[in-house]
């Protein structure tokens, strides 16, 4: 293979790099024997730990555990993301097209709203939910996660049309669309197609930052892994964090995959290509913000 | 707005914490995250999987779970630090490395395959090419996404707030337990703290991004 910092290898390159795989290799196996030997110290891979999801002790059953897990821990993180990805992209596509608008005394204070809003830690927005506005813990979170969001969608949804050819609009202009005609039936249905991709990571930001309902005591999944672990006790915490990592990355990785894929068929089939779902994911060098 | 001036040693206290902690973990953030960036653009196989496993663990993973993990679990598995903020940062950093790995790549993959290949033409060697040609070319691409994964750490740096160390979203908890009468004050004081940072942060990006802009 070549690549921008090397050529294809000839033979004497190709035995060194097998030379340096190796190594390599060694290298990453000699890190997972450490964390493997650290653990087994402590007695992390005895049986009886990992028995948790299979016969609880405490007068439990394992459908208890994985219940707490799934449906009320799972369902409390999928329920909250749900409803504020809903409520978000509505605002976000509001606010886009707000943002845009001809009279600057709508413009500007929208322009300022966005930057404020993209500016504050999610958290701090939850927390002002629940102990300002007097929510409920579970539309705290919501809260939190619709202000944020929804400035971020009508950054990606206003970076998508600006993104679009000037001749879109200026035909639509020619054929006696108003602005508004342009902006609805034209502009906005090609730079949503367009922004699919960055607008699905955005939602597995989304989804993940549902897990800051933690902090301000929302009943989600991790809370769900820490009253796991208060009631059996401490020594199972290792047993249950795995678990929860690989319910999260499950999920997550699943929505990844599918902004991927957008990705690919889009470039396939619009004309003007699709934004890479990258830009958004590490906060690239369009304007989508910051999904970090 | 009596109490947020009465407060204002705490806020500063919480300033002062929140900005070591982005700085601290910025850093380490940083050469982590070149490493494991030169990793997965490296001819080597292993070393290419182990950055890509790496981000994709760590990129599918929410913050607060990193938090648990070096707050609560660490503990059980023999690390004990005396207090919260060693966790803090260590969470931090393993959490932001993933991103600036991310930009490292994709920055070096953006520069054009015939530069490289001109500079090889030429009889440049491989340190040559890559200091003279590919990384000053990959500098300009991957600055602008930097500063808003340090924006964006800013601003997760409120977790560790979640976490027992009283950085500003951990004072805001505090002051607001304090005084429950000026909870808006209060809570919109903290909010200005971190705009401070976040926003003379982003004007920064987008300038550097027009400034660094180029036809390729």
């Amino acid at each position: 293979m070549s690549s921008i910092l090397y050529d294809a290898p000839g033979p004497r390159t190709r035995r060194r790099t097998m030379v340096w795989s190796v190594v390599g290799a060694l290298f990453v196996l000699g890190l997972l024997y450490l964390a493997y030997r650290q653990l087994d110290s402590r007695g992390q891979w005895e049986p009886e730990r990992w028995q948790i999801f299979t016969e609880p002790p405490l007068g439990q059953s394992a459908s208890d555990v994985w219940r707490s897990l799934l449906i009320d821990g799972l369902g409390a993180t999928l329920r909250a993301a749900g409803i504020a990805a809903v409520i978000a992209l509505a605002l976000g596509v509001l606010l886009a097209v707000l943002r845009m608008a001809g009279t600057r005394w709508v413009r500007w204070p929208v322009t300022t709203v966005i930057e404020f809003f993209r500016g504050l830690p999610v958290v701090l927005l939850m927390f002002f939910g629940v102990i300002a506005v007097g929510l409920p813990i579970f539309w705290g979170v919501v809260f939190g996660l619709v202000i944020y969001n929804s400035a971020i969608f009508a950054e990606i949804l206003r970076a998508g049309i600006v993104s679009l050819p000037k001749g879109q609009s200026e035909a639509s202009y020619a054929i006696g669309l108003s602005r508004w005609q342009t902006l609805f039936t034209v502009l906005l249905p090609q730079a949503i197609r367009r922004m699919l991709p960055s607008l699905v990571s955005q939602l597995v930001v989304l989804l993940k930052d549902t897990s800051l309902g933690f902090i301000i005591g929302y009943a989600e999944l991790l809370r769900r892994l820490q009253l796991n672990t208060q009631f059996f006790g401490q020594r199972y915490w290792f047993q249950f964090f795995v678990v929860g990592a690989a319910i999260y990355i499950a999920v997550n990785f699943t929505l990844s995959r599918l902004a991927v894929y957008l990705e690919r068929r889009g470039t396939a089939k619009a004309a003007g290509g699709v934004a890479k779902a990258d830009d958004a994911a590490i906060g690239g060098t369009t304007a989508t913000g910051i999904s970090v | 707005m009596d109490t947020v001036i009465d407060e204002l040693p705490l806020y500063w206290e919480g300033f002062t914490t929140t900005l070591a902690l982005t700085l601290l973990s910025a850093v380490i953030a940083l050469v982590v995250g070149t490493i494991l960036g030169a990793f997965r653009v490296s001819p080597v196989p292993t070393l290419r999987w182990f950055g890509t496993v790496y981000v994709e663990i760590v990129r599918n993973t929410p913050l607060t779970l990193v938090f648990i993990f070096f707050v609560f679990v660490a503990p059980q598995l023999g690390w004990t630090p005396s207090d919260f903020f060693a966790p803090a940062v260590v969470a931090l950093s393993v959490y932001t490395a993933a991103f600036v790995c991310e930009a490292v790549r994709s920055g070096i993959n953006s520069v054009g395959l015939g530069q490289a290949e001109a500079s090889r033409a030429i009889g440049l060697t491989f340190p040559q090419t890559l200091r003279l040609v590919v990384l000053p070319q990959a500098f300009r691409t991957v600055v602008p996404p930097l500063i808003n994964i340090f924006i964006a750490l800013t601003k997760n740096s409120s977790v560790a707030g979640g976490f027992f160390v009283a950085e500003l979203f951990g004072v805001a908890r505090q002051l607001t337990n304090a005084h429950p009468a000026d909870i808006i004050p209060v809570l919109i004081g903290i909010a200005a703290f971190y705009l401070i940072i976040t926003i003379p942060a982003g004007i920064l990006a987008g300038y550097v991004e027009r400034k660094v802009a180029f036809a390729r």
